[in-house]
């Protein structure tokens, strides 16, 4: 490999970040942020109520800390690829492969939430009349979101990275870049989009954290 | 009228903590539910809510079985202190007060204001409101559960330990106020507690359980102190329970010898007991309207023996040495 050839030439070049162009950097973005925000909703709506009723019920906690690591160790890549042989190409096996990749880490963290609440409160809770349902809503979720967030940033951000897979089936995203690159030799554009990676990683971080500020009580925030 | 008709509550695993009790709460009356540590005490408040199900008897309010109510409607209508206070951490005191009223259907703005008095009412200023509980103290919490178990102006209330958290001082000032809260409100209120002190303080009746979830003995603080059924209760009840009795008598009926070698203003009022040095301090006075208890503190630590009593308007109208009262209570006894 010749070294000189690996620039930021690609990143920097202003025809490349030209808007609405099929192959340019912020068409790519945008469709690697639609992968990203669609995997993380179907996981959410898939592992949010589960966590939820385990945690407030207690029932089926085996499911929750096994989900967890069974996940955890399926290789994003090689299920998309079987997924691919099963249904063929095209949008479907892309987001059941991420959605697999968020579900352990939003139910594993939605379960620890409820777990590790003062069953105290919950019982002062139910004491005041409150409903099952009121119970969950008023309270339980509320205090459980500090940690239910701390899962779901890091299943954002795994999924940002992992989101690179989808080029490799023929997909858009940022992965393009990466796969593209890699085919003609052209490293200052793998470059390139790993850098973009790397950086909407940060930002998606960035802006969930505000979102965890503005939606978490300032009441389970520690005094200051 | 909160009734426990032999009651029985044994939990799973087997230990009973609660055996056949029968017990009556009366309507607008403090009962206290006193004993050691283990004895059933909150298991027995929180049959009462359903938070807890009986194994065998009934529980009625007024005559109507509990079992028979809407769990969640039940407890709407019972306030609930609980242990430790338990407040919501997420949510602004205001809030955690106005939980209830907008449970039952009052909008959120008409149940902050109401909130906001209650507040006011059990000694909190109106800057605590938009605190969260974790900025509080623990005498400030127990406050704001106070105030929440009261927000719905329920006629009874279920208290577990709600002024232990505090240290002794807190705890005397919280029991002043909620003695004249309640003294305007006329709960019907069970509250639990392991201080024998606190109970006779609080309670218009005693209830003392002892080991194994059973009722020892039942009656006014005067009856516990006066006549304890057993050596278990009197034991519980502590060896000063003599002294601690007289605080239920008044001195309005003690008679007193006329006032003779106290130093007086001109007014009448006492200077203090000659000595030496000038005049040595008498160590207060009492009225008619003190305790007897008060009378012996004041004879025991008076310089000469004698305890002075005063008129409404300061001046000396009695004395009543130790050896009077004494006497007074021998009389009373036989
Ligand atoms: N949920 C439960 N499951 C099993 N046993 C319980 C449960 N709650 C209480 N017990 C047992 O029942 C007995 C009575 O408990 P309870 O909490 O009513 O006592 P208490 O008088 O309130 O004690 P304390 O003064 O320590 O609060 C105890 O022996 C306790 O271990
Ligand atoms: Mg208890």
């Amino acid at each position: 490999m010749d070294a000189c050839r690996v620039n930021l030439s690609y990143l920097l070049d202003p025809a490349h970040w030209e808007i609405g162009a099929a192959y340019s950097i912020p068409t790519l973005i945008l469709a690697h942020l639609g992968y990203t925000v669609l995997a993380l909703l179907i996981g959410t709506v898939v592992a949010l109520p589960v966590g939820l009723y385990i945690g407030h019920t207690g029932r089926g906690s085996f499911l929750a800390i096994n989900a967890g690591n069974a996940g955890r160790s399926l290789p994003t890549l090689g299920l998309l690829m079987l997924l691919v042989t099963l249904l063929g190409l095209g949008l479907l096996p892309v987001l059941i492969a991420l959605t697999v990749l968020v579900v352990p880490p939003i139910l594993t963290s939605t379960y620890a939430g409820m777990r590790s609440l003062d069953r105290r409160v919950v019982d002062a809770a139910r004491g005041m009349g409150m409903r099952s349902w009121q119970v969950l809503t008023r309270v339980e979720l509320p205090m459980a979101l500090p940690v239910l967030m701390g899962g779901f940033r890091s299943a954002a951000l795994q999924v940002v990275a992992t989101a690179t897979v989808a080029a490799a089936v023929g997909l858009s995203g940022l992965g393009r870049l990466l796969i593209d690159g890699l085919a003609v030799n052209d490293y200052s554009r793998v470059l390139a989009g790993a850098i973009v990676v790397a950086v909407l990683a940060v930002l998606v971080d960035l802006s969930l954290a505000l979102v965890q500020r503005w939606i978490v009580s300032p009441g389970l925030k520690g005094t200051d | 009228m909160i009734t426990f008709e032999d009651v029985v509550k044994v939990y799973p695993g087997g230990s009973t903590a609660v055996d056949h009790l029968s017990l009556e709460l009366p309507t607008g009356k403090l009962t206290a539910l006193v004993g050691p540590s283990g004895c059933g005490k909150t298991t027995s408040l929180r049959m009462i809510n359903r938070m807890v199900t009986p194994t065998s008897g009934r529980i009625l309010i007024d005559g109507e079985d509990v079992a028979g109510r809407d769990e969640a409607a039940l407890r709407r209508g019972i306030g609930y202190v609980i242990q430790h206070a338990g407040l919501f951490p997420h949510r602004t005191v205001l809030d955690n007060v106005a939980t209830v009223p907008v449970l039952l259907g009052k909008t959120r703005r008409e149940a902050r204001a109401a909130a906001q008095e209650l507040l006011e009412r059990v000694g909190l200023s109106a800057d605590f409101a938009k605190r969260y509980p974790a900025q509080l103290s623990g005498g400030q919490q127990q406050r704001v559960g106070v105030a929440r178990a009261l927000a719905a102006d329920p006629p009874i209330m279920l208290m577990d330990e709600p002024f232990s958290a505090v240290d002794p001082v807190v705890r005397e000032q919280l029991h002043r106020e909620f003695l004249r809260l309640q003294e305007d409100l006329g709960k019907t209120i069970a509250l639990v507690t392991h201080d024998i002190d606190e109970a006779i303080k609080l309670g218009d009746r005693v209830a003392v359980f002892r080991q194994g979830g059973r009722l020892a003995q039942v009656g006014t603080p005067r009856e516990l102190l006066a006549a304890p059924s057993d050596d278990f209760v009197a034991e519980f009840v502590g060896r000063d329970r003599g002294l601690r009795g007289l605080s239920f008598d008044s001195a309005a009926g003690l008679p007193v010898r006329p006032v003779d070698g106290l130093l007086l203003d001109d007014a009448g009022r006492p200077l203090g007991w000659p000595g030496d040095d000038g005049p040595r301090d008498t160590g207060g006075t009492f009225t008619k309207d003190d305790s007897l208890r008060v009378v012996a503190d004041l004879a025991i630590r008076s310089p000469v023996g004698i305890a002075v009593r005063v008129g409404p308007d300061g001046a000396a109208d009695g004395l009543v040495s130790h050896h009077d009262l004494a006497d007074y209570l021998a009389g009373r006894r036989s």
